[in-house]
């Protein structure tokens, strides 16, 4: 985190503002509810970390709309990725699975950056372990494309075409003490 | 953290609570229909007793099958061992059929640690016991049980034990877990008391990170949680004190003395218990007792310990750092 602090200060530049951030969001559920015609039986999980903060600010606007209680929760992806051997093991997370379960549910997976596909994918095979949603969906904020996987979302904030050589950033008022998204460039050496 | 797991002493504090957090999220999966995770897929792990043992060896099984490794359980009886090989030779079969990690309980004190600096073996080496050195996955589950009662289970997180007053009462000569409790205890910040007849504290325990007594009931009024140790009768080759009466007179847990304890406190046994002995019936069964939550907790601190050594291409870090996207 450090490297990147000082890295983006004079290189990142932002791309969605708090604001942008809360209007991207409201969309989403708007497209959520017109989707699942009303929402009834959707659970959102985010994807830890700043997809659960995602997942959350999520909720309270679709219960804005549809007037009902949305169960929210988290799944931690760590121990079904598939780089798992080529790093010291990390951390784990927190996964939440709202009370009444997943099975015949509309789960909506919601992350921060959709890149790879690969987060998606062991998200996927640890949907597998706790239940059997009658649909599984993707909302994310920023689409950054590079897909290795033959995963698509379906509610995307911002698509953001970007060369392999840029970064980008998502920072939360709740993990980082403000909204924004950041366009960056990777020092060369890495 | 390091690539075996000898002693307890060799833990760092940020290593130990990484364990302990990373154990508070292995616990959720005894909870889940499936309860299976893919992380040690085709890691090969060998469970080798040269010792006796129930819970500790179940339990580690329990923990390698819940994240998927490959099982091999080896015992002494039955095995070329009982015709006379070397632990050298053992070694090099188990290294030549291509195993990732070995789980070793041994009688002789150092085992494990030969095992790991001979070169004889390739593999993570976690000791589960040997003579009367170290139990190390032991005191990291009686830290995760005393963490989740004293400080509790979410507030725990990222926490050690400091402050906490920590009583091992009972045969602390013979006693592995007593060493790896007192180093891991200290290392978490807790202040940790022996009690036991001076013929059961062994030499050399004033260079130990703890207080001695030899008086039970002036120490139960101000402890947190009290670890009543197994008297280890197969250890014993001489009179350690004249009666098992009068034993557990002085040093045994009954109603009465569970009563002197703060409302707060536990009382813990690493088990197996000896009913009568140090620990009566009807402390065994209450609430305050938590020897079966220390035998699940045992099952999530050891999908935790190898996940940390076998999940990734070395062992993990603490703390970590995340990785952007």
């Amino acid at each position: 985190m450090d490297t990147h602090a000082h890295l983006s200060a004079s290189d990142a530049r932002p791309v969605l503002e708090g604001p942008d951030i809360a209007r991207v969001l409201t969309r989403i559920a708007h497209e959520i509810v017109e989707r699942a015609k009303g929402a009834d039986d959707v659970v959102l999980l985010g994807i830890p970390t700043r997809g659960v903060f995602l997942a959350q600010r999520l909720a309270a606007k679709l219960e804005q709309i549809t007037d009902r209680a949305i169960p929210v929760g988290s799944l931690d992806i760590t121990m079904y990725r598939d780089d798992l051997r080529m790093h010291p093991p990390r951390a784990l997370a927190r996964t939440e699975i709202p009370g009444d379960g997943l099975d015949g549910k509309l789960v909506v997976l919601v992350d921060d950056v959709l890149f790879s596909g690969r987060t998606i994918r062991a998200a996927l095979d640890a949907l597998n372990d706790l239940g059997r949603p009658r649909a599984v969906q993707l909302a994310v904020l920023v689409d950054r494309g590079h897909r290795e996987l033959p995963i698509r979302a379906d509610y995307v904030g911002k698509n953001l075409p970007t060369s392999l050589r840029e970064t980008v950033k998502v920072q939360l008022a709740e993990e980082d003490g403000r909204d924004t998204v950041l366009l960056g460039v990777k020092p060369a050496d890495q | 953290m390091q690539r075996h797991l000898i002693s307890a002493a060799d833990l760092t504090r940020d290593d130990a609570v990484l364990i302990l957090d990373t154990a508070e999220e292995m616990a959720r999966v005894a909870d889940r229909p499936i309860k299976k995770l893919p992380t040690l897929r085709g890691r090969t792990v060998v469970n080798l007793f040269f010792e006796d043992s129930t819970r500790t060896r179940i339990s580690f099984e329990a923990a390698e099958k819940r994240l998927s490794a490959d099982v091999i359980n080896f015992s002494a009886k039955g095995s070329s061992v009982s015709k006379g090989e070397s632990l050298k030779d053992t070694a090099q079969t188990l290294e030549a059929m291509g195993v990732d990690a070995v789980v070793i309980r041994h009688g002789a004190s150092g085992a494990p640690y030969r095992l790991a600096t001979s070169g004889w073996i390739d593999a993570a080496v976690i000791n589960a016991g040997d003579g009367t050195h170290q139990h190390p996955t032991q005191a990291l589950l009686d830290a995760f049980t005393m963490r989740r009662r004293l400080v509790g289970r979410d507030a725990g997180l990222g926490r050690d034990l400091a402050g906490k007053r920590v009583t091992l009462v009972g045969d602390v000569l013979h006693s592995r877990v007593a060493r790896s409790n007192v180093d891991l205890l200290h290392t978490l910040g807790a202040e940790v008391t022996l009690v036991a007849p001076p013929t059961l504290i062994p030499v050399g325990v004033e260079s130990w990170p703890c207080e001695v007594s030899y008086d039970l009931d002036s120490t139960l009024p101000k402890c947190d949680a009290v670890m009543m140790l197994r008297v280890q009768r197969e250890r014993m080759n001489a009179a350690f004190f004249p009666t098992e009466r009068e034993y557990s007179r002085r040093y045994g847990l009954d109603g009465e003395r569970m009563a002197r304890l703060p409302e707060h406190a536990i009382v813990m046994h690493p088990g197996p218990m000896v009913r009568g002995m140090e620990i009566t019936a009807e402390v065994a069964d209450s609430d305050r007792c938590t020897v079966v939550e220390q035998v699940a907790n045992g099952v999530s601190i050891r999908m935790a310990v190898l996940y940390l050594l076998l999940g990734g291409n070395e062992p993990a870090a603490a703390p970590i750092r995340t990785e952007e996207k």
